[in-house]
């Protein structure tokens, strides 16, 4: 469950989205991609309380860009290198089995 | 692009240096608008291009590969999630119908819970909270009743507990799976049993007896470690490194020793000896040539940023690369989690 929390007197170029039941895992991953898109000035994380499991995730943009773009951005980016290493680790692992089982011949 | 060539600047962003008071360069840099002349904006297609996973070593349940081209938070986002989120089979109530040995109820159910089930978790759904009965889909019976008598065979002097008792020792092939529903007929027969068969449960004297009901459900590490699928899970960087100058003679020797056998190698070169990195791999990362005054300034250690070399030992639930693969699916699902939020709310 995501939720979009907007400051008093801001615009939507800044943004905290509360992550529930989510920690460094993804809190990390997402803040790199994020911080590798150049309209975003700034982006980062913070565990609220380490009993409670939800993650306080802020983006602030530069020109006037929603915030929520860039947190799209980078779900979608994240999910592209994920299905890459994917299919990639897999291709290598089946490489190796069956230069093993070539071997045993 | 006049940065693009400065190795001082290449050493920041790729490598991590091994210095003799600390570790500098440790974390990631390389962010648009950090470096002037480089354009570190994301790119799919550089990173596919430069992404590489080799396997070094697979076993049953070990595997090593090298994981060359990403970054640690995504790195350690899928080591993380090997430990914690990669869902498993485990014993979650223990039914104690009898149970006179003098190992605790409370801590046998603690045990039991440790067992690893080999039962593919894939197969199987999470147990609603508040369902009080357990369904063929989402629950796994198993039963252990087993009782120690003395061995009318044992000669009359022997004082071996082996000779003297039968059934003294519970081990986990003691365990018989009880298929529910449709269970009997979905895997075939001992598809479904602890991993290994030989682990210790409790031990018993003439007389003491158990009589136990086990439900196992599906987990995840994050509740319970009991549910993570990995004895351990992690990764370390490449090590690298580097002879600034020609190093001969009986300094060779001497920085051969201060590294783990096989790092350094002494070459014979027209009747000199040379000392070569042979596999900076095996390196430990120890620094004791900083306590050698002559070596300080001549050799450099550092870590490639951007080589993982991960190692996964599964408790043998399922094999390792499935697991990894299981990981890389987990982060996957969060991502498409949210996005499927992130759509909803603006429709509304």
């Amino acid at each position: 469950m995501s939720l979009k929390v907007q400051a008093n007197g801001t615009d939507e170029t800044c943004a905290t989205f509360v992550l529930l039941n989510e920690d460094h895992t993804l809190g990390n991953a997402l803040r790199y991609m994020i911080m590798k898109n150049p309209e975003v000035e700034f982006c980062g994380y913070s565990i609220t309380h380490p009993s409670e499991s939800k993650i306080n995730f802020r983006i602030q943009t530069r020109g006037g860009l929603p915030a929520v773009e860039p947190f799209r951005r980078g779900l979608t980016e994240l999910m592209d290198v994920c299905q890459h290493v994917l299919n990639t680790f897999e291709t290598s692992i089946k490489e190796y089995k069956d230069r093993k089982e070539n071997e045993m011949e | 692009m006049a940065a693009q060539g400065s190795s001082i600047v290449e050493e920041m962003r790729n490598r991590v240096i091994l210095g003799e008071f600390g570790v500098r360069n440790v974390h990631t840099t390389d962010f648009p608008g950090n470096y002037p002349g480089y354009d570190d904006t994301w790119d799919q297609e550089k990173f596919e291009k430069n992404f590489r996973v080799d396997v070094v070593h697979m076993t049953e349940d070990t595997l090593e590969f090298d994981m060359i081209g990403i970054d640690a938070a995504i790195a350690n986002a899928f080591r993380r999630i090997l430990l914690a989120e990669v869902p498993t089979m485990a014993v979650e109530k223990v039914f104690v119908y009898n149970n006179t040995s003098i190992i605790q109820d409370e801590i046998l159910a603690h045990r039991l819970g440790l067992i690893p089930i080999k039962a593919d978790p894939r197969l199987f759904e999470y147990k609603n909270q508040g369902d009080e009965e357990g369904t063929e889909i989402d629950t796994l019976q198993f039963q252990l009743k087993i009782k120690c008598t003395r061995n009318p065979r044992a000669s009359k002097d022997s004082s071996d507990p082996n000779e003297l008792y039968l059934n003294h020792r519970v081990y986990t092939k003691h365990m018989q799976w009880v298929p529910i529903g449709n269970q009997a007929d979905m895997f075939p027969d001992s598809a479904i049993r602890p991993v290994h068969e030989d682990i210790l449960i409790a031990q018993l004297r003439p007389g003491q007896e158990l009589d136990l009901c086990m439900h196992c459900v599906k987990g995840i590490g994050k509740d319970h470690a009991k549910f993570s699928p990995v004895a351990t899970a992690s990764y370390r960087l490449l090590p690298e490194i580097s002879l600034l100058q020609p190093i001969e003679g009986e300094l060779a020797e001497k920085l051969r020793k201060c590294f783990s056998p096989g790092v350094i190698e002494v070459q014979n070169l027209n009747g000199r000896r040379v000392a070569k990195v042979a596999n900076a791999r095996l390196d430990t990362c120890t620094r004791e040539i900083f306590r050698h005054e002559e070596f300080k300034n001549l050799v450099r250690l550092a870590r490639v940023r951007d080589h993982y070399i991960f190692s996964v030992e599964s408790t043998g639930v399922l094999p390792p690369d499935v697991l990894m693969s299981e990981a890389i699916k987990v982060l996957m699902s969060k991502c498409q989690r949210f996005l499927e939020e992130l759509d909803l709310s603006q429709m509304e």
